[in-house]
């Protein structure tokens, strides 16, 4: 789980430009309105997190994630 | 009363410089920036040879990862490194991407002939042809489409007023000049950034090469191979690059104590309808002449007033033609002015030349020097009993006073720009 919130911040930190918006950062954070990341880049995580983990992530999954527990709870569920 | 229009800051990413500064010394010493590409070779291109600025270092990937261009087409890219530059140059203030100002009277004019046509054919056709549209990712639009550039500016500098792209092929560049001072001189804006670039793109080239258009001789002295003007001239060279202008309106760039590089006096453009010697290729003499005339009028000035003509000139057959249609378009048969080529050293950067060449004139206004029109040291028979030789410089002229240049571009579609800059007194 520790590897999968390491990984998962290191690919969302290439598509925050905000400053500062880390210093806050916790697991319920939203991914568009705390960090900040423009909303059509969501799709670029994703394709991401398909490429890392070789897994694909539906769109009905996709419409689901709001926060970083979200994602790092759908890909656990998806490796484990 | 209409307002007077000036250049405050510039930029450029070309062949023979990554900055206004070098770019100059590399004009002054007469340098050229064609070089062997082996891509080229390797696809069977005939012309071997071309101009590409060198665009990969460090500093330039921080850029590209802040403004999120990391897998933008190099349209895009020459075009964002160019334009900061000249908003740098100009002493204007680089807004927060998060913060609420905007500028209303600030806009953009920024064109390319090929736009992002390597992107279309590196990334586009390979990853839908193998079915795998999931993998083109949400910036493939921002990158492909005509207003790319011009968006991308448009969030950078938080541009609000007009923000358009322009594509008249290889007078593109002037075009966006133009179109950005008639703007400002109707009162709708107080400053543009305008401009126009052109990719390294084997696949756009190909088009030209496939046309015989390239030189193809000097595959092996590609530093000889751009000869506009001479006798041995074999085709255009190939190149890339960007250069963009901060267009302003005068009171505007006095009010902020803005550094004045040249006035725009006066411009024209029109096509010639690819009648009477015009066709997709070739300019119509006439309208080329009235492009030229009406940019005077425009100016309020004469053909005698004109110190440099900054031609076209590309190195193909039609440089006669142009060298003509200069001469009856400024009614003059004594006392001719100088006449230079800057694609003697770069190249021809196809949409962005219009642009990078009214640089290379608005420096040589300011400095006072004309550059070499190099490889045209066996000048064309027919441009010898038309041009004063001693008005086509070998060798840099330093120490020149110069007050007007008449820059122009033509190009396919048999489209005309004509900009005539005034050294600010």
């Amino acid at each position: 789980m520790e590897n999968i919130k390491t990984n998962l911040i290191n690919i969302l930190k290439k598509y925050t430009l905000a400053k500062d918006v880390w210093k806050n950062f916790n697991e319920n954070s939203s991914i568009i309105s705390d960090l900040k990341i423009n909303s059509a880049r969501i799709v670029d995580i994703v394709i991401d997190l398909e490429e890392k983990y070789d897994i694909e992530i539906t769109d009905e999954e996709l419409e689901k994630l709001t926060c970083f527990k979200d994602i790092v709870k759908l890909i656990d569920s998806k490796i484990n | 009363m209409s307002k007077r229009v000036v250049i405050t800051g510039l930029g450029v990413i070309s062949p023979i410089g990554n900055d206004i500064e070098s770019f100059k010394l590399s004009m002054q010493k007469g340098i050229s920036g064609i070089k062997y590409i082996k891509e080229l070779a390797d696809y069977n291109f005939a012309s071997q040879i071309g101009g590409v600025p060198d665009i990969n270092n460090s500093e330039y990937e921080k850029i590209f990862e802040k403004f999120e261009l990391k897998d933008a087409d190099l349209t895009v890219k020459y075009s964002v490194l160019a334009a900061l530059q000249a908003w740098n140059d100009a002493k204007l203030e680089l807004p927060d991407k998060f913060a609420e100002n905007i500028n209303e009277n600030y806009g953009a004019v920024i064109g390319s002939c090929a736009g992002g046509a390597e992107l279309y054919a590196r990334k586009l056709y390979p990853l839908v042809n193998s079915k795998n549209i999931r993998k083109l990712g949400s910036q493939i639009i921002e990158n492909l489409m005509h207003s790319g550039t011009t968006a991308v500016l448009s969030n950078i500098f938080a541009l609000a007023n007009q923000t358009i792209s322009n594509s008249s092929a290889c007078a593109t560049g002037a075009e966006s000049i133009i179109m950005a001072s008639e703007k400002i001189k109707q009162s709708k804006a107080s400053l543009f950034i305008a401009g126009s670039a052109d990719p390294y793109s084997p696949y756009m080239w190909a088009g030209f090469d496939s046309m015989r258009l390239l030189a193809r001789k000097f595959n092996d002295k590609p530093t000889q191979a751009s000869r506009p003007l001479s006798a041995s001239a074999d085709g255009f060279v190939a190149s890339a690059g960007a250069g963009m202008l901060i267009v302003e309106e005068l009171n505007h760039a006095l009010n902020r104590n803005a550094k004045i590089y040249a006035e725009i006096v006066g411009y024209e453009y029109n096509s010639g309808g690819q009648r009477n010697g015009g066709s997709m290729t070739a300019s119509n003499p006439k309208r080329v002449i009235d492009c030229i005339k009406s940019a005077l009028n425009n100016a309020n000035i004469s053909g005698k007033d004109i110190d440099l003509i900054c031609g076209h000139l590309t190195g193909t057959k039609f440089d006669y033609q142009e060298v003509a249609n200069w001469k009856t378009a400024l009614n003059l048969n004594e006392k001719l002015p100088f006449i230079n080529s800057l694609k003697s050293l770069l190249g021809h950067t196809i949409g962005a030349a219009g642009a990078i060449e009214t640089i290379a004139a608005i420096l040589q206004l300011q400095n006072n020097f004309i550059h070499p029109s190099i490889n045209c040291e066996d000048l064309n028979e027919n441009i010898k009993t038309i041009w004063d030789k001693n008005k086509i410089p070998q060798k840099l002229i330093k120490d020149i006073n110069l007050n007007y240049i008449a820059k122009a571009s033509f190009g396919f579609g048999d489209v005309n720009s004509c900009i005539i800059l005034k050294k600010f007194k």
